[in-house]
């Protein structure tokens, strides 16, 4: 812990600030601001799947209803900051009362899946068919397949007419991250967070050792869809109109994609992989030789196969083989001999 | 009967630990727990054994709510425990091995017993009860190594670690020294004498030779049932238990 605030967070910056400097240069601010954006979606799962060992095929639920929430509430505020507020908190309390259900129910993973998989379609199906005029919220139609265009985007607080937007609001995504990354390394390195990835690890051992299970992982779940909210709400300014796309399945499943090839169970890898897979995706969008999904999945299956760790820790063991002191680990003791059986049951 | 169970366990609460009234577990057909009245004093080392499938595992999970019991009642320091889930149990002060190996097998032993002190402990005192506990059961030399690159007798000896680390008054083991060497279930024996001074252990064991070297009264099992309760020599020398659990073992 003593390290984290003397080393980390400051190494965190700097290496942060210069890509925030360095990236404008290669890459436009505007695909630049949905990199950063998608990155955060992918840090939300990497945190609850990597980390907490939850397994959501529904991160896209928290996502859209981030976006939503802040589309609805801004339309009937006006100013940004309170519906901003309101799409981290929505998703977040969403999530609880999804996960409590879930975890409180001691579902197995495969149900865990189907639900959060279930949960998205229905949410995708019923936006879809809000077309109607009875389908309003306060001042705001929901619209449907069309989606709500024509909010209020991101203002300097109490000032509505200061918009934030362009190169500004590309730093005001990169600096969000940024604190969100450094919120969740801190978490990760508490009490809260080491038993979260002692979940991961062995759920029942936990549970042995007296830590209610099912209460942190409503904590983590409602954690990362607070963090996929907000990056929701962010797509929605970014985009400035929000549709019913945002909670397909299409999109829950890439997000899935870029953690397995940033690397899963490292805080850097889902955004890496967010904003690798998604640059790639815009750049193939500007031609149409190759077709787009295909790619992605081909990619996908490559990395299962020859790099089923991911990129970010392929790279790091890479970087210890060349540059890193060879670090061996002693084997104390000799591998002793199992006299007997472990016994059944 | 239940009932009359109970007031007996009230009347003799300031002994009595942990007790069973009645406790029956059926999977389908299988009567895997048959009926159990089971009494544990404080301070009090009991070894449970009897043939493969006899139960004992299943007795255990249902005291540590691993198991929900069909039928009958838990009681442990005067609360009612029944259907009570894992964690509540041990938020009691229970420490729990079970049969098969439970470890975070990609943490260190460090995090792993750190983990266990620091549910009843605060961060410092975590740190040092898991520095004091690696010490103590001489695990030192591999207090950085992760579980699963561990011998199968260096992850038993972590597993008692963590059941250690939180200083329970009850402590459940379900064959701790299967598959050790001979000097890993001597060491082994000297760590759970120790536990004895400040906690009631129960252990499941079918090593004879173990049980005799921590000499004490000793349950035994048989089809879900306890069929005899008695001092280690007396239960040896008894026909019946030859018959049915010695005899097929020898
Ligand atoms: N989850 C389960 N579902 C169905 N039957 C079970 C289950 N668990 C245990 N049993 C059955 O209950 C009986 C008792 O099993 P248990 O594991 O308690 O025995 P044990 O005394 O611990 O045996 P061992 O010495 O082999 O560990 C066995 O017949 C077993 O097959
Ligand atoms: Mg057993």
């Amino acid at each position: 812990m003593a390290t984290f605030w003397t080393k980390e967070v400051p190494a965190t910056i700097l290496v942060a600030a210069l890509l925030i400097w360095i990236m404008p240069m290669i890459v436009g601010t505007f695909t630049l601001t949905v990199l950063v954006i998608y990155g955060m979606l992918g840090f939300s799962l990497g945190l609850i799947w990597g980390f907490g060992g939850i397994l959501c095929f529904g991160q896209a639920a928290f996502f859209g209803l981030g976006a939503y929430t802040y589309a609805i509430a801004a339309i009937n505020i006006g100013d940004s900051t309170i519906p901003m507020l309101l799409a981290i908190l929505v998703p977040a309390a969403f999530a609880a009362l999804l996960g409590a259900m879930m975890f409180y129910g001691r579902l197995t993973d495969v149900y865990l899946g189907v639900i959060t998989l279930v949960v998205t379609l229905i949410l995708f199906k019923f936006i879809s068919s809000t077309a109607g005029p009875e389908y309003v919220i306060g001042k705001a139609r929901l619209g449907g397949f069309n989606g709500i265009p024509g909010f209020q985007t991101l203002n300097v607080p109490g000032r509505p007419n200061d918009y934030i937007y362009g190169d500004p609001y590309f730093y005001f995504c990169a600096i969000l991250l940024i604190i969100v990354y450094l919120l969740v390394s801190w978490l990760l390195k508490s009490s809260f967070g080491r038993v979260a990835i002692g979940i991961r690890e062995n759920e029942v051992r936990v549970a042995l050792m007296g830590y209610d299970v099912s209460a942190r992982k409503t904590v983590l779940f409602s954690i990362g869809a607070a963090i996929a909210g907000l990056a929701g709400a962010l797509f929605a300014n970014w985009g400035e109109i929000v549709t019913p796309n945002l909670f397909s399945l299409g999109q829950s499943a890439e997000i899935i994609i870029w953690c397995i090839v940033g690397g899963l169970g490292t805080r850097i890898g889902p955004i890496v992989g967010a904003a690798g897979l998604a640059y790639l995706k815009f750049l193939l969008g500007q031609q149409s030789m190759i077709d787009n999904t295909l790619l992605t999945g081909i990619i996908l299956v490559l990395f299962v196969l020859f790099l089923p760790k991911g990129l970010v820790p392929a790279i790091g063991s890479l970087w210890k083989v060349s540059f890193g002191r060879r670090r061996r680990f002693p084997r104390h003791g000799v591998r002793r001999l199992r006299g007997r059986s472990v016994g059944h049951g | 009967m239940a009932c009359v169970a109970f007031a007996a366990g009230v009347s003799g609460m300031a002994e009595t630990v942990l007790e069973t009234a009645g406790l029956t577990m059926r999977f389908g057909g299988v009567v895997a727990s048959d009926n159990v009245d089971f009494k544990l004093k404080a301070g009090e080392l009991r070894c449970l054994i009897g043939p493969n499938g006899a139960g004992k595992s299943t007795f255990f999970k249902c005291i540590t709510g691993l198991l929900t019991p069909t039928s009958g009642q838990v009681f442990m320091r005067g609360y009612e425990t029944t259907g009570w889930n894992p964690h509540q149990v041990a938020g009691l002060g229970v420490g729990i091995k079970t049969q098969v190996p439970n470890l975070m097998d990609g943490l260190d032993v460090f995090e792993n017993i750190w983990m266990a002190a620091r549910r009843f402990l605060s961060m410092p005192d975590a740190m040092r009860k898991a520095s004091e506990v690696i010490e103590r059961l001489a695990l030192g030399p591999i207090a950085r190594t992760e579980l699963g690159r561990l011998a199968h007798g260096e992850r038993q000896r972590v597993e008692l670690g963590l059941v250690v680390a939180a200083d329970p008054w009850l402590v459940l083991l379900d064959e701790p020294a299967a598959g050790m060497s001979a000097d890993d279930v001597e060491r082994m024996s000297t760590i759970i004498r120790e536990m004895t001074r400040t906690a009631a252990v129960v252990i499941v064991e079918h090593d004879m030779q173990f049980i005799r070297s921590i000499a004490s009264t000793v349950t035994v099992f048989h089809q879900g049932a306890v069929l005899m309760e008695d001092h280690v020599d007396r239960v040896m020398a008894d026909p019946t238990v030859r018959n049915v659990y010695l005899g097929k073992k020898a």
